[in-house]
């Protein structure tokens, strides 16, 4: 699944037993797909010696509202392509 | 949320590791800590304020620095190599209407080679948990009070990627030359908890 510039975006609703990059704060949150940026090994598979391909990472922005339910300002994040869903 | 690293049982682990890749030959005794040594000599924030006074003179290097900062600071001679593993740059400029403030909730990435080690409060629980929810109020108390319309963008550095923060030029500081501009930058300015 490939996504891009402008398009909206959800994280995953997970709680993984192992280490991941998508923080527990910004899990089922809608957000916006600001630019590619580039590919990277999914970290979760890293730590657990798994080997797999490099995949596209996502600079994701989230406005605070979205993510904590209060706040004007926005949080921007980057996030491989597992950790996102279409809306 | 991981705690402070700092006593913990991976740097006992660490320690062993060393000492048995070095007495099997694998690791010649001291490179290591050459090494570490080496890159934190060459590591400071003395590097990242010579790239934005460079920013605040060129606007053709500002504008190459925030698409392709990699490429833009070659042009300088720095890198965010060194290290163990390189990491890619973005940088992030403030402006009138805009202010960047830099974090890593789930550890500490921190642009090393360009800031110097980090301080201690950027690696606390209190700054990585407060700045993302609340960070209007956690600039408040760094003394950065920012008016209410002035948007704030707060970055959270969960990856390869590593971000630094070009602040504003102050005001009245036209008539300095390149490196009276670099004085004035600060570690804090260059991850957004400071205005300059």
């Amino acid at each position: 699944m490939t996504f891009t510039t402008g398009e909206q975006v959800r994280t995953k609703n997970t709680d993984p037993p192992h280490h991941t990059r998508l923080p527990r704060y910004a899990r089922g949150a809608l957000g916006t797909i600001v630019r590619p940026q580039g590919a990277h090994t999914l970290p979760d598979d890293v730590v657990r010696g798994i080997t797999s391909q490099a995949e596209a990472v996502y600079e994701v922005r989230f406005s605070a509202r979205e993510l904590f339910g209060a706040g004007d300002h926005t949080v921007t994040l980057s996030l491989w392509e597992s950790y996102l869903e279409k809306p | 949320m991981s705690g402070d690293h700092a006593d913990a049982p991976i740097a006992a682990r660490v320690r062993r590791m060393e000492h048995l890749l070095e007495q099997r030959g694998l690791v010649v005794p001291g490179v290591l800590d050459e090494t570490l040594a080496a890159f934190l000599n060459r590591a400071s924030p003395t590097n990242g304020a010579r790239i934005v006074a460079r920013a605040w003179i060129d606007q053709a290097f500002r504008e190459h620095l925030l698409v392709d900062a990699q490429v833009a600071i070659a042009g300088l001679e720095m890198s965010m190599g060194g290290g163990l593993r390189a990491q890619d740059l973005q940088v992030v400029a403030n402006s009138e209407r805009e202010h960047n403030v830099v974090v890593c909730t789930l550890c500490s990435c921190y642009p090393l080679a360009l800031l110097g080690p980090s301080p201690t409060w950027y690696k606390s629980e209190a700054y990585r948990s407060r700045v993302v929810r609340e960070p209007r109020e956690v600039l408040r108390e760094f003394g950065v009070d920012l008016r209410p319309e002035v948007e704030i963008k707060v970055w959270d550095a969960n990856s390869e990627i590593r971000y630094m923060v070009v602040p504003n030029r102050p005001p009245g500081t036209g008539n300095l030359t390149e490196e009276q501009l670099a004085a004035l930058v600060t570690r804090n300015g260059l991850i957004g908890t400071a205005l300059v």
